[in-house]
């Protein structure tokens, strides 16, 4: 039963919930960094790590950070283990580390990460919140992986650096241009409403469970801030 | 003349040719969040551009006299967020006092610029790419005003939208990207401009 109930929680943030295409979080990354799968890759495992450990550290600290200050102790949380990623990345995979750049450090104020320490770390025991930031984490990869194999096919002719025609083809600049990036992900997330139409409509995400709800309140946005 | 030049470079490279929002995808959350009116996305391109100017302006000294000296250069991010997250409340308690006015139009997305990425990436982009405090001030100026430019052509062109009849998978966000994307490729038409 526990299993299964963590099972679900895991692909929750993978397929129901998937943060860059259902719930349109934390959008930078998805757009500047996928223009190579391998650069999606290594940016969506530095977030997993990043995701896991600071919802069990959020999690485990849920009853001692008084409600008022939470946000800058998650915040600070959070900048704490970017900071080790970036280091250990820095040591170790220099070549991505250059090629993420200052997204790199740029997790700290991506939005999946806050969203899920006030969604759902904050208000559950340590293992459900790791399997949540598990099954957010790989959702985020994934999403990463999928935009960025579009890209790097369409617009480089290759695939996780392995060239399909010799290093001598280019493909269609369009795609590796920030325009591109737009562009696809459009037409991506188009597609997973395609798909959802025919399955029963799901709640949308609202403001319960943003970040910054407390502070855009009569925003008059609909539906909430997506 | 060197530093006039130079101020025209720095202005010209980040209002139009690296655009923060539409070349670099710093600030793509409020991009699309606050888009939808242009009444909204004014108060928010005033809001940060005050904010990212401020934090430039603070956050450049604290690093080389502060940080830097004492090799703590490795804590630039976590000192930067707490800066930033400051100094929102700060402008945020000020304008309430003094300028109550001002304060009701930009109060409700001073907030939301603690999680905005564009602040901390333009302070983070600014040590490691200007050399003078002044250059850095001005380069998070003009990311200031390359984000409110963006912001308010696309909210726009996003109320334009609203009345066209899109197919209904289309509608919502996916337009919005797709029209995000030929905005994006208008201002690739920049590169290269002066030879920046």
């Amino acid at each position: 039963m526990e299993n299964r109930s963590l099972w679900k929680i895991i692909k929750n943030g993978l397929l129901d919930e998937n943060p860059t295409f259902r719930l349109l979080l934390g959008m930078c990354a998805p757009l500047a960094i996928t223009t190579s799968a391998s650069n999606a890759f290594g940016m969506g495992l530095a977030t997993t790590f990043v995701l896991i450990c600071s919802n069990a550290v959020i999690s485990a600290l849920r009853n001692v950070i008084p409600k008022e200050v939470r946000l800058p102790a998650f915040i600070t949380i959070i900048a704490g283990f970017v900071t080790i990623v970036s280091l250990v990345m820095q040591r170790y995979f220099t070549s991505l580390y250059d090629s993420l750049g200052v997204f790199l450090e740029l997790i700290v104020v991506n939005c999946i990460i806050l969203g899920r320490a006030e969604m759902f770390a904050s208000k559950n025991k340590i293992i459900p919140a790791v399997a949540d930031g598990l099954g957010m984490g790989l959702g985020f990869t994934a999403a990463l992986i999928v935009i960025s194999t579009v890209r790097e096919i369409l617009g480089n002719l290759s695939w996780f650096g392995l060239s399909f025609f010799g290093e001598d083809k280019t493909g269609m600049l369009f795609f590796i241009l920030p325009a591109g990036a737009f562009f696809v992900l459009g037409m991506l997330t188009a597609g997973m409403n395609l798909i959802s139409e025919k399955k029963p409509k799901k709640t949308e995400a609202g403001c319960s469970g943003c970040p910054s709800a407390g502070a855009c309140q009569g925003c008059g946005e609909e539906g909430g801030c997506k | 003349m060197d530093v006039f030049k130079n101020i025209c470079i720095i202005l010209v490279s980040a209002i139009l040719v690296d655009n923060y929002v539409l070349a670099q995808f710093l600030g793509i959350c409020p991009f699309l969040g606050v888009s939808k009116k242009t009444s909204s996305a004014l108060g928010m391109s005033g809001a940060v551009t005050v904010v990212m100017t401020l934090a430039g302006a603070v956050t450049w000294p604290i690093f080389k006299y502060l940080l830097e000296p004492n090799d703590l250069g490795y804590l630039a991010t976590m000192a930067f967020i707490l800066i930033i997250a400051m100094l929102v409340q700060i402008v945020e308690i000020l304008l309430k006092r003094f300028i109550p006015s001002l304060y009701n139009s930009l109060g409700v997305y001073l907030p939301l610029i603690t999680t905005n990425c564009a602040v901390l990436g333009v302070t983070l982009l600014n040590i490691e790419e200007f050399g003078k405090f002044y250059e850095a001030v001005l380069n998070s100026f003009a990311a200031g005003v390359g984000f409110a430019l963006a912001l308010i052509l696309f909210s726009g062109i996003r109320e334009k939208l609203e009345s066209c009849d899109i197919p209904k998978c289309f509608r919502g966000m996916p337009i919005a990207l797709i029209a995000a994307s030929i905005t994006a490729l208008s201002f690739a038409g920049f590169a290269g401009l002066f030879g920046i």
